[in-house]
């Protein structure tokens, strides 16, 4: 403690240097600081963007389309279609304990829906209650979904996609109107909550009406479904659960559960995996990048040290004389070094905090694609730690160096020095 | 630690060499200066005691070798040959921060061109040795406030060295090499940016310093000021040639 107060006076009490060059280094280094610190964040608005893109298609879910058989199995030829039906939602749940949800669904990519003077074609899709959660297609706020009473008694109510809804309705709240579904008038229930969705098969949930699967069947006499979509108990069990799903539904249609083409598989779960280590790749690197430019910077402090220790040689040998041991001497320029570093991280976080407020502004407002995608940049806590962290090594390092040199040399050469 | 205080024994086996009962004691030191491409031998194997309470000239032409000698005295630089006791304690292959510390406490330095830290003011640089030492708040103030009231400088306390004449900066570096009670005073050319009124107004209070029982050692080439002095020693291409009492 009395070291570190030593030092501190030191500090204070040395020779300042020159203010031309210490304005230029401490404007590297918050060049450096707002560089680290809008490629850092703009990472992770673009991290963050993907991640709710991806919560918009469900997550950790899988897709089940219809295939083909590619291997002959139990006296069967290849090239049979396979074609699954709604009980067999049920018999997968049921064969399956690694599977916690599951849903089939129906698509009809153009039926007339009209609402008055307004006629639209689009695709309506029929779905079991479970598809909510699982597809994240959550009704906002005075509506609901679909629930199994709508399913069991095959009511005629439409969930309508907010864009779509908007094209039908206009500005005006639809829930509770009727809306005419191929001809057949539907109650409407709910609104879905705009939402981001990155992934999508079929188009997007915002685009498209939806009804409960029995009425589906019903209206437009149909068995197969068009997906099945389900949810493993855990993302570990992912591929466990696949495999049973494969016996349980290749005893029923008789394939080989090793048929890769009897029914084809997107799996979200790996999907957001793989995205995970290209993100943390892309931040990586841009992090990279940002701590180069203030590596930079931190060139140019270790330089003005070293050209202030030159400056003050004499004045370190004083202190020698009058006894200071190397710590006080090389914590006191160290100090300085960090005071520079910090001077110039404080005015860089200052302007890259601005800066990035600024763009989320402005992004606020935008309403290109592109943009959406890149998300809103973001400042987050371990951006923040790790750039703080990263200046307070390189004030230690670029001045350690030079007080290193500055207590290498003895006393008497120091006050020899002109 | 030997015979620091017992002078029972012959200091005459050892003519100049480390006598029993010598404050410095330095014996066959050598100093040569690698430059790289020449060597310069800066010293010769020299002998020099010096006992407590001595009031000792080194004197000699510039490049003969005193100020390396003084420098060596002082711990600023290190002998590349010999032994050198202070104290009784050998300083050869003490480590740096040891050093520092035998500076701190056992010598006090005065230069030629006050060597004094321009952006402190007289007080700060005569607290510096104490804040080194790790003296407390209270002594420091006490000590400080006394000495600077001994140099008569009271009323400069709060004054910059820049705002400073010659002689009083000198009084600031006097009172800062006292600071720490050191045992030995070594002043190197200290009149020799001053004129002759401030100069001798200097050596008068090292005369005082002298009568009150410290051990000075004076680097000069000045004639006048080493016959102020008890003991004339004078170093000649690196070699101690003369060692005598003034009269």
């Amino acid at each position: 403690m009395a070291a570190l107060s030593l030092i501190v006076r030191l500090f204070r009490g040395a020779a300042k240097i020159q203010r031309k060059r210490m304005i230029l280094t401490v404007t590297a280094i918050a060049w450096g600081t707002v560089a680290i610190i809008l490629l850092l964040s703009f990472g992770e608005g673009l991290k963050r963007s993907l991640a709710a893109g991806r919560r918009g298609l469900g997550e950790n879910i899988v897709i089940i389309w219809m295939g083909e058989t590619e291997k002959a199995y139990a006296g069967l030829p290849a090239g049979r279609p396979i074609r699954l039906v709604p009980e067999d939602v049920d018999l997968v749940l049921a064969g399956v304990p690694e599977i916690a949800s599951a849903a089939g669904e129906m698509h009809n990519w153009n039926v007339q829906l009209v609402n008055g003077r307004t006629a639209l074609n689009k695709r309506v899709v029929g779905v079991h209650p479970a598809y909510e959660e699982l597809r994240t297609t959550y009704p906002r706020a005075g509506g609901r979904y679909i629930d199994e009473l709508d399913q069991k008694l095959k009511r005629r109510v439409v969930f309508l996609g907010d864009e779509l809804a908007k094209a039908l309705f206009g500005a005006g709240d639809p829930v509770g109107q009727t809306l005419l579904v191929a001809d057949t008038p539907f109650t409407v229930i709910g609104v879905l909550q705009k939402k981001k969705q990155m992934g999508m098969y079929g188009g997007p949930d915002a685009d498209r009406a939806t009804i409960p699967l029995s009425t589906f069947e019903a209206m437009f006499g149909r068995r197969t479904l068009s997906n099945l979509v389900y949810q493993p108990t855990r993302n570990a069990l992912a591929p466990v659960a696949k495999r049973h799903l494969m016996e349980v539904l290749g005893a029923k249609y008789r394939f080989d559960p090793a048929d890769t083409r009897a029914l084809q598989f997107w799996d979200t779960i790996r999907d957001a995996k793989m995205m995970n280590a290209i993100m943390i790749g892309l931040e990586a690197f841009l992090g990279g990048i940002g701590a180069l430019t203030l590596i930079i910077g931190g060139v140019g402090v270790a330089n003005i040290m070293f050209a202030t220790v030159t400056h003050r040689t004499r004045e370190i040998g004083v202190q020698m004389a009058l006894g200071a041991r190397r710590l006080y001497i090389t914590g006191s320029i160290v100090l300085e070094s960090l005071a520079l570093t910090f001077a110039g991280g404080v005015a860089g976080i200052g302007v890259g905090v601005a800066i990035v407020q600024v763009l989320a502004a402005v992004q606020a407002h935008a309403k290109s694609e592109a943009m959406e995608i890149l998300g809103t940049p973001t400042i987050s806590l371990p951006i923040a730690v790790a750039t703080v962290t990263l200046l307070g090594l390189i004030g230690m390092l670029a001045g350690y160096f030079p007080a290193r040199r500055a207590v290498s040399i003895q006393p008497a050469e120091a006050l020899r020095f002109e | 630690m030997f015979g620091n205080g017992t002078n029972g024994k012959n200091g005459k086996d050892k003519p100049n060499g480390a006598a029993d009962g010598a404050i410095i004691a330095l014996a066959g030191v050598r100093k040569v200066y690698d430059t790289g491409a020449v060597k310069v031998e800066a010293l010769r194997k020299v002998d020099l005691a010096i006992k407590r309470n001595e009031f000792v000239a080194i004197v000699g032409p510039s490049g003969s070798g005193k100020s390396t000698l003084m420098n060596i005295i002082g711990c600023l630089d290190t002998a590349t040959e010999g032994s050198y006791c202070l104290r009784g304690e050998e300083v050869a292959g003490m480590s740096i921060d040891r050093l520092a510390d035998i500076r701190n406490r056992r010598i006090g330095f005065v230069f030629q061109n006050f060597n004094l830290l321009p952006q402190l003011t007289a007080y700060e640089n005569v607290e510096m040795p104490l804040l080194f030492k790790g003296a407390p708040a209270r002594e420091r103030r006490e000590r400080v406030e006394t000495l600077l009231g001994e140099v008569g400088l009271a009323d400069r306390m709060q004054h910059r060295p820049v705002e400073l004449s010659g002689g009083q900066m000198q009084r600031v570096a006097i009172a800062r090499a006292l600071a720490c009670e050191p045992d030995i005073i070594l002043a190197d050319e200290p009149t020799g940016n001053l004129d002759s009124a401030a100069g001798g107004d200097i050596i008068g209070k090292f005369e005082e310093l002298w009568a009150k029982g410290h051990t000075l050692v004076l680097i000069t080439h000045d004639a006048a000021i080493a016959r102020r002095t008890r003991r004339v020693v004078r170093v000649q291409d690196g070699a101690v040639v003369s060692d005598e009492a003034v009269a």
